[in-house]
């Protein structure tokens, strides 16, 4: 019996998201007192087995060039016939865009109860419940999984990455490899920058900045924080940035440590996306803004003064 | 061509979002209900738009819920689409919904089944990949654009930090999220057109539920925001260092 993380990689190398994967599965598996295992699809660039310190004792790594891109349908088979190999209770994803394309299907396939987007480990005292972000982050349900064999889609940046000592022994897994169907063509990264949904911290800005030629403020701030960089809907609407940036209910949810938002109002549409983040700085020229009602920080003042300060201000702390 | 589009009803974006029954049952009292966003605004758009491109194209809707499920699927229809059916059951779980519109689509012999990229209430994000295993086709999620050529379909979707173009082979299953499509706002013509548009009721078919909702809870209310001066900005980062610890 086992706990089996899927460790989901970007171009050979294992995601962040992943890291926090197996931590939380490793503590599922010490829940359930049994052994927390890993696997990996296609290429691996990293040290498999030093994945051991997350927790892991044994990784199967699903060896084969072809799964270099994401087919969900090739990868859901694949994971479906290790995890019975090794008899998993629970299976654990990240929430992530990998994630929200397969556990679905090995929910439908193994006919497992599936919790997306949880948040903390299961209460196993009566049953096995998991409470999960509804709601676009207004609130939480409690889920029951009512099924033998348990999937759990944790949120990415929903529980703390702990890396101990270990290794992890690591085995090819043998396993049936269709053929994939979706065909990937391009893949156009932004190159250099942190990941939104992958990132601590989030500089974002909004309407209050005017104009997209304002911006240099917002990226030198980030830049200076290691930041990924958001904004609000209407900016990405008027092509003042790129639709990637936009954060909200109708774009990305992210739940990074630290968000700071600059001449954004807080609509509710906009808070949708962004209310699970640990701190939020509200940097607003208007008191009446309701994003501060949402802020832990707030600065009442011009963002073009107030933002080139801040640049300075960290740049001297972080030396 | 013939296309499914998976339709959920959601409380408006800005409804209060409280329990009752013991934190049991969302409090519905007082709530507008809408097409879930990113069903209206992307995945029907979208497949509106390719009826636009190529008049043989057929585009069903489809909706699992109870009656009062009726008025969102009419103003679906008042946007677009030929007819809409309605599976009569209450929403148990993913799995059970997906089963239904599983059985619908194989009934239907559909070249494409669109679903929303998430629901904006339950935020699952796992219909759609539900439908697709159910299915036994392929599942390409969070697609930002989506173009068809005869029988193949180009999708650019979501990768962490960027996005990537696929082709695939229909039938197919695909999830729609911004970028798929522009908002449109239904006209007359489109809501008196809807009110003659087949809607098909039919009987939920066998299928199992995974999951049950134990109980719901609201987050703890923030502390209140800590308001610094902007001649001080310095204490603000000295803050966020050694009180917060987030820098
Ligand atoms: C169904 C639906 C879904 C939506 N989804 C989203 C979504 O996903 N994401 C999203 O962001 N929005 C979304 N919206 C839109 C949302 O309701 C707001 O309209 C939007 O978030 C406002 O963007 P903003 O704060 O940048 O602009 P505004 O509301 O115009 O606010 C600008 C702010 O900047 C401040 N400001 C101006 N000048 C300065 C200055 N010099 N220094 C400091 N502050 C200044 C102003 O005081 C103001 O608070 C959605 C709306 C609907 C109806
Ligand atoms: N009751 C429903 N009836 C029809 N389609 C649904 C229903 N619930 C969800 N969907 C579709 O599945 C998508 C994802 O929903 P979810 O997995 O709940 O986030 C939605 O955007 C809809 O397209």
């Amino acid at each position: 019996m086992s706990v089996l993380v899927f460790i989901d990689t970007n171009e050979g190398h294992v995601k962040k998201a992943s890291l926090e994967a197996m931590t939380y599965g490793a503590k599922v598996a010490e829940q359930l007192g049994i052994a927390a295992e890993g696997v990996v699809v296609g290429t691996a660039k990293d040290d498999l087995a030093a994945l051991g310190k997350y927790g892991v004792k044994k990784i199967h790594h699903v060896n084969n060039p072809a799964l270099d891109h994401l087919d969900a349908q090739v990868f859901t088979k694949a994971i479906a016939e290790v995890a019975t190999k090794t008899g998993a209770k629970v299976i654990v994803f990240s929430n992530n865009v990998d994630g929200k394309s397969i556990a679905p299907r090995l929910s439908a396939r193994l006919k497992a109860a599936l919790v997306s987007g949880a948040v903390a480990l299961p209460d196993t005292s009566n049953g096995f419940i998991v409470k999960k972000n509804v709601f676009s982050g207004k609130a939480f349900a409690n889920i029951s999984l009512n099924t033998d064999v348990k999937i759990i889609s944790l949120n990415p940046n929903a529980y703390q990455t702990i890396a101990g000592e270990g290794t992890a022994e690591v085995v090819i897994a043998d396993v049936t490899i269709d053929t994939p169907k979706v065909k990937v063509t391009a893949v156009n990264k932004v190159s250099g920058e942190v990941p939104l949904t992958e990132a601590e911290i989030v500089v974002s800005a909004g309407r209050g900045l005017k104009g997209p030629e304002n911006w240099k403020i917002v990226e030198d701030l980030a830049h200076a924080l290691h930041a990924a960089l958001a904004c609000s809907r209407p900016v990405a609407d008027a092509h003042w940035r790129p639709h990637n940036e936009h954060v909200g209910q109708t774009g990305t949810a992210i739940a990074p440590t630290l968000y700071i938002a600059i001449g954004i109002s807080g609509a509710i549409q906009h808070l949708a996306g962004v209310n699970r983040s640990k701190v939020i700085v509200v940097i607003n020229k208007d008191p009446e803004a309701p994003f501060f009602k949402a802020a832990d920080y707030g600065i009442v003042g011009d963002a073009f003064e107030i933002v080139p300060k801040m640049t300075e201000a960290v740049k001297k702390i972080k030396g | 061509m013939k296309i499914l589009v998976c339709i959920s009803k959601t409380p408006d974006t800005t409804a209060k979002i409280a329990f009752t029954d013991n934190n049991t049952k969302f409090d519905t009292s007082g709530v507008q209900w809408i097409i879930n966003p990113y069903d209206e605004w992307y995945s029907l758009v979208r497949a509106i738009e390719l009826k636009e491109a190529d008049a043989s194209t057929v585009i069903h809707l489809i909706t699992v819920g109870t009656a009062d499920a009726e008025p969102i699927i009419r103003k679906a229809l008042a946007l677009g689409g030929d007819e809409a059916i309605r599976v009569n059951t209450a929403n148990a779980d993913s799995f059970y919904i997906a089963s239904q519109i599983a059985e619908v689509a194989k009934q239907g012999g559909y070249d494409l089944v669109f679903t929303g990229k998430e629901t904006i209430d339950y935020n699952g994000s796992s219909i759609g990949g539900m439908v697709a295993e159910l299915l036994e086709l392929p599942y390409i999620s969070l697609a930002t654009k989506f173009e068809l050529g005869g029988n193949k379909a180009t999708v650019t979707r979501e990768i962490e930090g960027g996005e990537e173009v696929c082709e695939v082979n229909l039938p197919a299953v695909v999830s729609c999220q911004k970028g798929v499509a522009e908002q449109r706002i239904p006209n007359m013509r489109g809501i008196m057109a809807a009110r003659t548009k087949p809607l098909k009721v039919v009987e939920p078919s066998a299928a199992d539920t995974l999951t049950a909702v134990a109980s719901f809870e609201l987050p703890p209310p923030k502390a209140g925001v800590k308001l610094i001066s902007p001649d001080n900005v310095e204490e603000l980062v000295r803050l966020l260092k050694e009180e917060a610890k987030v820098i």
